[in-house]
């Protein structure tokens, strides 16, 4: 039987508490998640933790909609997880939204299977 | 401790402190000669650098592309083979030096005989004191690369040693590209060039130690100081903390 739940969208913070290119870290109880903003306002959601040498990729370096992870330059698209060529690999994205100048986070995604 | 090379029991005893109350993990002496104290957890960060700061410490620019730290013997004071202060050298090179940014680090020695306790001559630049004066060295590395320095040559006193190596730092930051090392450098455009400008020419020399100066008034700011008064504050907290709420939900 597989269990599914329900998206539950909570309210993690404002938009504007994240530079522009930027990251913060909300804290779970399972792990942390980068919550990244672009320049173009768009924001998502990984977990912050490189596959590779568990770089925090809240620290690296957003450029359009990828980071770079601090440790060996390793590029994630934002949108997927995915890790970029010639580097293999991924790290779980979540879905996360801003409605009203406020970001908000698909809490039952997290709960979800480790690696997503 | 990015204006100092040497300490105090005051200030061993504020970094005891710090270590205990922050349960700081590990605490080394680095090959500069500067205290490392890592795995700081990266929220504690502004309160540790208050607490330093408080101490009259100043955290070092470990990862910069800038004034790294400016290594010493005892020179003169302690040493039998001491021909010059070389320690007194190194704090004035290292007050006027910190805080400059450069194209890639920037690492000094100054030893105070040619015994070269402070191995200056594998450093970006280095001095070794001599009876006469100062030698003045530069376009050493030890690192990827390893390189003995080359002798740009010889002054006889104490400031003409600082005027010259700020103008040889001067002269870098003008010229020099991204991530090209000193000697990298001086390879490209020729050490006689470098020689010619910073040593022989003295209104040149003059005239890059003047800018060197000008731009230090601007670039002087200790950046940990700033973040304990709250600056970029956000780098150091989290956006939110769900690990309660998400017990709750799994209750």
């Amino acid at each position: 039987m597989t269990v599914t739940l329900a998206a539950t969208w909570i309210d993690i913070g404002p938009l504007d508490a994240i530079p522009r290119n930027g990251a913060r870290v909300l804290k779970t109880a399972m792990e942390c998640v980068a919550v990244f903003r672009t320049a173009s306002d768009e924001v998502y959601g990984l977990r912050d933790q490189c596959p590779h040498k568990q770089g925090p990729l809240s620290q690296g370096i957003v450029h359009g909609h990828f980071v770079t992870c601090p440790l060996h330059s390793w590029v994630f698209d934002l949108r997927t997880g995915a890790v970029e060529g010639p580097d293999e690999g991924s790290t779980p994205a979540y879905p996360v939204r801003v409605e009203q100048g406020r970001i908000l986070l698909d809490i039952a995604a997290l709960a979800g299977p480790a690696s997503a | 401790m990015s204006t100092r090379t040497t300490t105090s029991a005051a200030e061993l005893r504020a970094i005891a402190d710090v270590v205990d109350k922050f349960n700081i993990p590990s605490v080394k002496v680095t090959g500069g000669q500067r205290i490392d104290m890592l795995g700081v957890k990266k929220e504690d960060l502004p309160a540790v650098w208050a607490d330093l700061n408080a101490a009259g410490l100043v955290s070092g620019a470990a990862y910069a592309k800038g004034l790294r730290t400016v290594k010493t013997c005892v020179g003169s004071d302690w040493c039998r083979f001491g021909t010059q202060d070389s320690t007194g050298l190194g704090i004035k090179l290292e007050r006027l030096l910190w805080g400059s940014w450069t194209p890639a680090k920037v690492k000094l020695g100054v030893s105070g005989c040619p015994r070269n306790c402070a191995e200056a001559t594998c450093k970006d630049v280095g001095v070794v004191c001599v009876d006469s004066g100062y030698e003045i060295h530069f376009a050493g590395a030890a690192g990827l690369e390893v390189r003995k320095t080359d002798l740009l040559g010889n002054v006889r006193t104490e400031g003409e040693a600082i005027a010259v190596i700020a103008a040889i730092v001067q002269l870098y930051r003008e010229q020099g590209r991204y991530l090209e090392r000193i000697w990298k450098w001086a390879k490209r455009i020729g050490n006689d060039t470098v020689r010619e400008q910073c040593l022989e020419d003295r209104d040149r020399r003059q005239a890059l130690y003047e800018r060197f100066l000008y731009s230090q008034q601007f670039a002087q700011t200790d950046p940990w100081a700033e973040r304990v008064a709250g600056k970029d504050a956000h780098e150091f907290a989290p956006l939110a903390d769900l690990t309660t709420a998400r017990q709750e939900a799994l209750v």
